[in-house]
């Protein structure tokens, strides 16, 4: 209970920073819809199923984008020795970090899939279904390569270079789930990438953030 | 308390400092002085546990949520204010009465007024009051103060006096170019060249 606490009072810290700022989650969300207007031009009417395709890159960039700037707060001030030199767990760091752009993607996603039923095609509760489960797991992931790149010299570029080809089984599994008939078998999938990601994340997270 | 031997540490090809022995019993008050350069602050980073050595053994008899950490930044999120980042580090430390705790040491480092405003509003001055704030929020039993009198004015400098003297017992590791300030505390310095 300790554990969830100190992550609580990460995200939520995050979640204060937001509102204070409003810098990460405006961005996404007029991000994932320039891309939903643009394409509902530039695809041809019959090209439909590429649709599909569309809202999972949307998504995976829309994560990307909130994960770039992730870690920026403690970058600038090196906050990041103080909440390494707490007493709680340091996972608790990435698990704080990893919920806050979680909640963010999770607003933008709130007015992205209304707006890719409009436009493209009705949403059904597999896609819904596939979209929480790959959000679980793209921020997982991209949390703790986003406190990776934050201490090299070329963070803008390291971050897309670690995170778009472990985010590629995740566009494969949303994609499956959204466009087949039978989705449990792409849902479970995600749900293993997410469960693999979120151990791994988790173990090596200290390492990544101490010396 | 702290105890180095053949303490080195090297960033890639510079030599930060070599062979450095250190000891630092509990409740005693160490000086830390040096030219820019000479790895004072480095050696604050490797007692903390923030950097690794390069080479030696150093030991620190104290679980890394009973040191308090003072550093050349303050250490704050600069768009949450002073009550925010005392409630989150309250918060990951575990300080008991965490609240009443905050508010004594807001008003004892006269920032009670300004508690709710940004922290990027406030003077360099101010951030090393809240800093000190929170280094001291758990009350740690090894402190390790990085410059503590920066961008402190007359007033800022002698409530510090007062906080360090009231602290004694407590075990100190200070990084310093004002030796004479503190040396009626200290019990021993150490000169890095």
């Amino acid at each position: 209970m300790t554990y969830l606490r100190d992550a609580a009072a990460l995200a939520r810290k995050d979640l204060l920073l937001e509102l204070r700022g409003k810098e990460t989650v405006p961005a996404m969300v007029l991000f994932v819809v320039a891309v939903f207007v643009a394409f509902r031009f530039a695809l041809p009417q019959e090209q439909e199923q590429a649709a599909g395709g569309l809202l999972w890159v949307a998504i995976v960039l829309t994560a990307l984008l909130g994960l770039v700037r992730a870690f920026v707060p403690e970058r600038e001030q090196r906050v990041l020795d103080a909440l390494v030199l707490a007493p709680c767990d340091r996972s608790a760091i990435w698990l704080g970090k990893a919920l806050s752009v979680l909640a963010f993607l999770l607003v933008a996603e709130a007015a992205a899939l209304p707006l890719f039923a409009a436009f493209f095609e009705p949403v059904d509760a597999a896609t819904v279904g596939a979209v929480l489960l790959a959000d679980v797991g793209l921020c997982a992931v991209g949390a703790l390569l986003a406190a990776m790149a934050v201490a090299g010299r070329a963070r803008e570029v390291l971050l897309p270079l670690l995170f778009l080809p472990l985010a590629v089984p995740v566009v494969i599994g949303g994609v499956g789930a959204t466009v087949t008939d039978d989705p449990a078998r792409y849902l479970g999938f995600l749900a293993l990438y997410d469960a693999i990601f979120a151990i791994l994340a988790w173990a090596t997270f200290e390492y990544v953030v101490t010396e | 308390m702290i105890a180095a031997r053949g303490l080195s540490k090297r960033y890639g090809t510079k030599r930060v400092f070599e062979g450095l022995d250190l000891d630092v019993p509990a409740g005693g008050f160490v000086l830390v002085t040096g030219p820019n350069g000479s790895g004072k602050t480095t050696l604050l980073r490797l007692v903390a546990g923030l950097a690794a050595p390069t080479a030696g053994e150093l030991e620190v008899a104290a679980d890394r949520g009973r040191i308090g950490f003072l550093a050349h930044e303050p250490l704050v999120y600069r768009e949450l204010s002073a009550l925010q980042n005392l409630d989150l580090y309250g918060r990951l430390y575990h300080v008991p009465e965490r609240r009443e705790r905050i508010g004594m040491l807001l008003e004892r480092f006269g920032l009670w007024e300004s508690r709710r405003e940004p922290v990027a509003s406030f003077s360099r001055g101010m951030q090393q009051r809240l800093a000190l704030c929170r280094a001291l929020l758990h009350g740690p039993d090894l402190l390790l103060l990085d410059e503590p009198f920066n961008a402190l004015d007359g007033a800022g400098a002698a409530l510090l006096d007062g906080e360090l003297a009231a602290l004694a017992g407590r075990t100190f590791l200070v990084a310093t170019h004002d030796p004479v300030r503190l040396r009626p505390l200290a019990t021993a310095t150490l000169a890095l060249a």
